[in-house]
């Protein structure tokens, strides 16, 4: 892709299924996420980088999938929060959420739940601290956030 | 979001990505795009060729030479906060980008993109200016090193000209120095209202305040007394803007107030 170029050819893998699309530049990952891959986990909030409820990881890292072109994970891999769903029920940090009421409308909880598996990763018994500065890029306008920093923090704990 | 239509390019090495830039009208490098996208879909900016970086490895090294921190311009927060050269260098660089917006965008977001963007309100143009770094910028004429001074030229304005890349970021080690930084945010960690980074070194007392005029303001003042930063920056005769945010006024008086906590912070550190 060294030519410039309005559109290319990308191989993105996603929850460990390699997809590969004819992409605009143009085109924003999360559109990409939603419309072409059809995993409509991934929410759109904003659309302007504030709410954190498109986030999801790229290459093992927390990202706002809606600042991102779809070009750019052209090689990568992704994780939605369809990866966390399983056959056997909700896996701990959903059940968490669920035990504590830590969702109300539910729009922001899967940008939530990307930013919590991220933290969670790297630090299986966080603090309350780490909990709200890992949530920090996620919005949340039912909740008040207590309940779902009590969710995270309870986990593991 | 739909973006205006726009040519996209991932060079291989830095030479290509200087090519690139050079040679298409209109051309402009991606960073971490957690400025450029967004101001994208807002049509504030138009860019006809993005020139992506975040392949180019070697824009991303962090390493010391001599009594000197060099930072690649692609270095991201992230990579700074986790950084034991940085951490051992200059620790405020650490302190401050850990402070910039949320993990999301710290994983994605460049010390180059901050510097580039120069938004009057980003954290890192008045903390670079007190701690005196210098620019290193690549065009088709070869390499140049820019002083922190001359770098910042007006509201998204740098030296860095049409055609050139912004390379890496040098900072002194802090040596005896010692610094500080404070800042009054919209929410905990949010965007500045008024900033202040200082620096008391053997050069003197050097403070930087962000978000009064286009670009930082150097203020040196004799000392680190509180009256002597007052009076520093009331010399400084600022006339910062209005907004939503804070009155001139309000702005004027944040000034001192966050001077004068960045210039303490950085004493008590020192001793």
């Amino acid at each position: 892709m060294a030519e410039p170029s309005t559109s290319a050819s990308i191989s993105v893998e996603i929850n460990g299924e390699v997809y590969e699309r004819e992409v605009d530049a143009r085109r924003l990952l999360v559109h990409f996420i939603r419309d072409d891959v059809e995993l409509t986990g991934t929410h759109i909030g904003c659309d302007t980088g504030n709410c954190g409820a498109c986030t999801i990881q790229l290459d093992g890292q927390a990202v706002k999938s809606c600042m991102l072109l779809a070009v750019q994970a052209d090689g990568s891999k992704l994780r939605t929060v369809e990866d966390l769903a399983n056959d056997d029920g909700p896996n701990p940090l959903k059940q968490s959420f669920s035990s504590h009421h830590a969702l109300q409308c539910g729009y922001c909880t899967p940008g939530m739940l990307m930013s919590a598996t991220a933290l969670l990763e790297a630090n299986p018994r966080p603090s309350e601290d780490e909990v709200r500065t890992a949530i920090q890029g996620n919005i949340c306008r039912c909740t008040g956030y207590q309940n779902i920093v009590e969710a995270i923090v309870s986990v593991n704990a | 979001m739909l973006l205006r239509e726009v040519e996209y390019a991932r060079p291989g090495s830095v030479e290509e990505a200087v090519e690139l830039l050079a040679g298409h009208e209109g051309a402009r490098a991606l960073a971490g795009g957690q400025t450029l996208v967004n101001v994208m879909k807002a049509r504030a900016a138009s860019p006809d060729v993005l020139v992506d970086l975040n392949r180019l490895e070697e824009l991303r090294e962090i390493s010391v030479s001599g009594e000197t921190l060099v930072l690649g311009a692609m270095a991201t927060y992230t990579q700074i906060m986790g950084s034991s050269e940085v951490q051992v260098a200059r620790p405020i660089l650490c302190e401050v980008v850990a402070r910039i917006a949320d993990v999301q965008v710290r994983n994605r977001g460049t010390i180059g993109g901050n510097v580039c963007s120069s938004d009057p309100t980003n954290h890192l143009p008045p903390l670079l200016l007190a701690l005196d770094a210098s620019f290193t910028i690549r065009g088709s004429g070869g390499e140049r090193t820019v002083p922190a001074a001359d770098f910042f030229l007006g509201v998204y304005m740098t030296a860095v000209a049409e055609g050139e890349l912004l390379l890496s970021v040098s900072v002194p080690a802090a040596g005896n120095a010692a610094d500080g930084f404070a800042a009054v945010t919209i929410g905990r960690e949010g965007t500045c209202i008024v900033s202040a980074a200082a620096c008391l070194g053997d050069a003197g007392t050097r403070v930087a305040i962000g978000c009064v005029d286009a670009v930082p303001v150097l203020i040196e003042p004799d000392g680190t007394e509180p009256d002597a930063v007052r009076a520093a920056v009331g010399a400084a005769g600022l006339d910062p803007p209005s907004d939503v945010h804070g009155s001139a006024e309000y702005r004027r008086h944040l000034a001192e107030v966050c001077a004068l906590r960045a210039v303490q912070q950085a004493s008590e550190r020192g001793r």
